[in-house]
């Protein structure tokens, strides 16, 4: 190392710290501001540490508090939000899998025509078609639906992408000694390639977990009954910052409730996560 | 290259693509096309008669001053954001470089932001900063600061685009870690052999090599100030105070949902479509590119 100095690296560690604090903080104050009363967080400044009453909020909020403002449990939220999530991030990688495999391992007509009405797919994100995708969410009496949440969402380019590409560097011998032992399509998909793409899934799983968990402006549209709402958007319902009625020690823990199990996720799952993102945006 | 050694099988391709290209057709292709045909319709307000007028509602669109501010809005929270959310991760980065011990740790606690929800992390802030309970707001307040995001323009523009860039932070962070994990230690060594100081060192070597990430990060931040943050503006600001803060996406939303103007909201979309073409075409233009370099 050059011009390593002491004072260099408590510079650098300063600095780190101090990013820490600002990237932080907003989590954690959330975190304070759930074990404080209402009355505490009414009279700002709230203090900087964890008060006393992380038992009776939560408690209160995961039995009943919760339902009583926004008309629906939180543990019906946060099911909903998980097989969300869930839906998105399985779906997707089922249905992008196997049409990456279709297009790297076979060759028939109209191969390249599906290839590029897939990939033209990354330039139609559902903010730009907003009010017509609706419209098929209503005539196929998706609206409200768990359906609806979740396979509209599902079709994407970028996940096909990410196996096409990692598929295209498969040497070409493997198939053929598969194929030479007599391993059929379906031999070679369940035997070989999946084993191979392991991380792949994992790093994907995550990014798209996250994706689905996330998500505003579809749940938003799709469900108007407040037991088909995700966290996220019952969240929005119970905040305003106009009447003073907000309950807002109950707001602070459903936030941290919709906080914590995609940090988990993504904490827990670094080691893939970040070669994932990495390598799949390349 | 060679021609791959493929499966012969005949019909198990098309079953294998059906199920995507079905989700495609009818969520995607279908839609994006009503799109276009409602963009060159003009509709009574109870949808009884529609009468094709070509460009009529662009042209309207675009000569609304409503647009143009919203084309403005847009622009500068989009470039702000990127703005702001890469040179603090592009800072956190270089200081992550130089430490040995802990470097694990800051990574974990840097990429929690990634995991929360746009919309939330609005509310988090508008928690922080709004005028009546906000911490951050009452000590502003007490050094004197006039502050209200709820009033006034400017103070909710900062607000949602601290938001927005907040939650970009992680990412850009572990892009840049990872570029320049990918510059070559001699380059920096020889530089400091010739006798370049820290500062010129950064700005000499490390800055242009790192190009690549920097421009494709520029391009992901403006695409995800463009339609990710919907969230956020919906949550904090609906769009005000007045139009301060209603970028495009949100203005096709209330213009299609909530004020129910579909011919605009339709063309608003194809704009809309045209920008995402555009940065889509841009950055696999430069992925190609990077590809070459190996």
């Amino acid at each position: 190392m050059i011009g390593s100095s002491r004072f260099r690296t408590y510079v650098a560690h300063a600095v780190l710290l101090v990013g820490i604090l600002i990237v932080a903080f907003p989590i954690y104050y959330t975190f304070v501001a759930s074990t404080h009363t209402l009355q505490t967080i009414l009279r700002p400044p709230l203090p900087l540490l964890p008060g006393g009453e992380f038992w009776n909020n939560y408690s209160e909020a995961l039995l009943g508090g919760v339902n009583r403002i926004g008309g629906v449990g939180v543990d019906v939220l946060l099911f909903n939000t998980l097989v969300m999530a869930l839906g998105i991030a399985i779906g997707k990688i089922c249905i992008s899998i196997l049409s990456a495999y279709a297009i790297v391992f076979f060759r028939f007509p109209l191969r390249m025509v599906f290839f590029w009405l897939i990939f033209i797919t990354l330039m139609l994100p559902v903010e730009v078609r907003i009010l017509p995708t609706y419209k098929v969410m209503v005539d196929l009496n998706l609206i409200d639906t768990y359906a609806g949440l979740i396979v509209p969402l599902i079709a994407s380019a970028t996940a096909t992408l990410l196996f096409r590409q990692f598929f295209m560097t498969i040497p070409g011998e493997l198939v053929e000694a598969a194929r030479v032992d007599g391993a059929g399509p379906w031999r070679f998909f369940f035997d070989i390639l999946l084993p191979l793409s392991r991380t792949n899934i994992a790093a994907l799983f995550v990014i798209l977990f996250i994706y689905g968990w996330t998500q505003y402006l579809w749940p938003l549209l799709v469900t108007n009954h407040n037991d088909m709402n995700t966290i996220v958007i019952a969240l929005r319902k119970m905040v305003s910052f106009a009447d003073a009625d907000t309950q807002w020690h109950l707001v602070m823990v459903t936030a941290m409730l919709a906080i914590v199990p995609p940090i988990l996720v993504v904490v827990g799952m670094q080691r893939w996560f970040v070669r994932g993102l990495v390598e799949s945006e390349k | 290259m060679t021609p791959r050694v493929v499966f012969p099988n005949k019909v198990l391709p098309y079953l294998l693509v059906a199920p995507q290209l079905a989700i495609t057709l009818v969520f995607f292709y279908w839609p994006a096309g009503q799109a276009l045909y409602q963009s060159m319709l003009k509709e009574d307000p109870f949808g009884l008669k529609s009468k094709f007028v070509w460009f009529a509602n662009f042209e309207k669109v675009l000569a609304d001053p409503a647009y143009v501010n919203s084309i403005k809005v847009t622009a500068v929270f989009s470039l702000a954001t990127a703005l702001v959310a890469m040179s603090v991760a592009l800072l956190l980065a270089v200081m992550a470089e130089r430490v040995v011990r802990g470097k694990g740790l800051y990574r974990t606690l840097m990429i929690w932001p990634y995991a929360v929800a746009p919309a939330i992390a609005g509310m988090l802030f508008l928690f922080l900063f709004n005028p009546s309970i906000g911490t951050l707001a009452v000590l502003l307040r007490k050094a004197g600061i006039a502050w209200d995001p709820l009033l006034d323009g400017t103070d909710a523009m900062m607000l949602v685009v601290t938001a927005a860039a907040w939650k970009q932070i992680s990412y850009n962070f572990l892009f840049f870690v990872a570029g320049l994990q990918a510059i070559p230690k001699s380059l920096i060594e020889a530089a400091a052999i010739d006798g370049a100081g820290e500062t010129k060192r950064f700005w000499t070597i490390v800055f242009p090599l790192l190009a690549p990430t920097t421009f494709f990060l520029l391009v992901i931040n403006t695409t995800y100030a463009f339609f990710d943050t919907f969230g956020i503006i919906h949550a904090v600001t609906g769009g005000g105070p007045g139009k301060a803060t209603e970028t495009l996406v949100y203005k096709v939303y209330n213009d299609g949902f909530v004020n129910l103007i579909l011919g605009d909201s339709a063309a608003q979309s194809v704009i809309l479509m045209v920008i995402v073409i555009a940065l889509t075409a841009i950055q696999f233009r430069y992925v190609e590119r990077k590809v070459h370099y190996g």
